[in-house]
């Protein structure tokens, strides 16, 4: 049952990435990922590397789109490339060495009209594949520390 | 009591009357738990957090039964604080001190015990202890107490000035969410003896002073934080000094609205009786 899952998660992004929508040109950096990532290659494996990213990342695309509190927010949205973008995010954020192609956290949640509390939903279903993960409680931290400041460039209201 | 009626109602109401407000937008444990006067904090230290696990859109609340359990005294508390657009906290506090046997030594007779309301009101200034993680600055709140003690009579005959009074107080907090640390300290303007259940100001004095509580802890889990805490207090009535309180705790989120606290309490001398250590328990219900 889980190799099918994983096998499943594994050629999910191959069959749809070419799926991804069309979007308006942007300027690509490594800063519009929102933070410095860590120097040392210590929390990319404290996270499993990329097989970790990717679990974490489809695992809270997963478990937010079935969140009562969350699962509006993200009527409408690209998910194949918001996996994508969010795989690249936590790789560059973690050390792992990528790129980040995304957008900034203000250009790609603007006019989303999120609130603080669907910022803490999404955080605690994080923190809830991370755990599922194993990864420890202590480089979870590090890396919410990271991410929680955004929440300016992402709470609109 | 009506104060109390009307904050019970408040929090029962409050997640029915959220139409666009949302419930249970704070992270867990990120609220603190209750001091024993009532505010969001440790267990003897206030914290610069408002009550509740709501956020700046919506009113949240706590309502908190509080135990010291020490050697010769028993200090109970309980009551209720609602939190408003996590920006104001009012609260309200009963506090008991049941002398038990030694009220008899002291000349109060079997079980006296000393009774007092806190009033108390936070605001938060400016700052976010959770979410400003690139940031240095803390949240920082300021606050007042008022305490009406019901033993004015006992309190006059040992020289405490006053049987009521108000507290001031500037807290910061902050999360180093990286380090897993959460720290805290607060300067009080303050003349209570014993927090107020002994009155305010005495024979060794009668104005404010400042004095300094401190609160450290590290989240093991999502769930689960330990720490310690340290206070200091004046020492205002000759026939007994007044000690520094010191703490060490676990905080337990045991459900999303549940926080259950257990702490090694070192509260000193108490009225010339030594070395009142014991176990404080905390139950604390928070929306």
């Amino acid at each position: 049952m889980l190799l099918i899952a994983l096998a499943l998660l594994q050629t999910t992004p191959v069959a749809v990435a070419a799926a991804e929508e069309p979007i308006a040109p942007y300027a690509q950096s490594n800063a519009n990922a929102g933070a410095k990532p860590f120097e040392s290659d210590g929390m990319w494996r404290a996270f499993h590397g990329r097989e970790g990213v990717d679990r974490i990342v489809d695992g809270l695309v997963e478990r937010s789109l079935v969140d009562p509190r969350i699962s509006d927010t993200f009527k409408g949205h690209d998910m194949v490339r918001l996996r994508r973008v969010l795989k690249e995010q936590f790789c560059h954020l973690l050390g792992g060495g990528c790129a980040y192609s995304g957008r900034t956290m203000k250009d790609s949640h603007k006019d989303m009209g999120l609130q603080t509390a669907d910022m803490g939903a999404l955080v605690e279903n994080l923190q809830a594949e991370m755990n599922e993960e194993g990864v420890p409680f202590f480089a979870q931290n590090r890396l919410l520390a990271k991410l929680a400041p955004m929440k300016r460039d992402v709470v609109e209201r | 009591m009506r104060i109390f009626l009307i904050m019970l109602a408040a929090l029962v109401a409050s997640p029915a009357a959220a139409s666009d407000w949302r419930g249970d937008g704070k992270l867990v444990l990120t609220d603190g738990i209750t001091t024993v006067e009532g505010a969001a904090g440790g267990g003897i230290a206030t914290w610069a957090v408002i009550a509740g696990n709501e956020t700046e859109r919506g009113v949240g609340a706590t309502a908190h039964a509080s135990h010291v359990a020490l050697p010769d005294f028993d200090l109970e508390a309980y009551g209720g604080a609602v939190g408003l657009f996590d920006r104001v906290e009012l609260s309200y506090t009963r506090q008991s001190f049941d002398t038990r046997g030694l009220g008899a030594a002291l000349g109060l007779g079997r079980g006296f015990t000393f009774q007092q309301d806190v009033f108390g009101a936070k605001v938060k200034l400016f700052g976010d202890a959770v979410w400003d993680q690139d940031r240095v600055l803390p949240q920082v709140s300021i606050g007042v107490q008022h305490k009406r003690a019901n033993r004015g009579a006992v309190i006059a005959a040992v020289g405490g000035a006053d049987d009521q009074g108000t507290d001031y107080y500037v807290s910061a907090t902050k999360l180093f969410l990286a380090q897993s640390l959460l720290v805290s300290g607060t300067v009080r303007l303050t003349e209570a003896n014993q927090l107020g259940l002994l009155g305010h100001g005495g024979d060794k004095g009668d104005d404010h002073t400042a004095q300094f509580e401190g609160s450290a802890a590290v989240l093991l889990t999502r769930k689960l934080a330990v720490g310690g805490e340290f206070r200091t207090k004046p020492d205002r009535l000759s026939f007994a000094q007044e000690d520094d309180a010191y703490d060490v705790f676990a905080a337990w989120s045991v459900h999303r609205h549940v926080t259950l606290t257990a702490a090694y309490a070192d509260l000193g001398d108490i009225a010339t009786v030594k070395n009142q250590r014991g176990l404080f328990v905390q139950l604390q219900a928070g929306f």
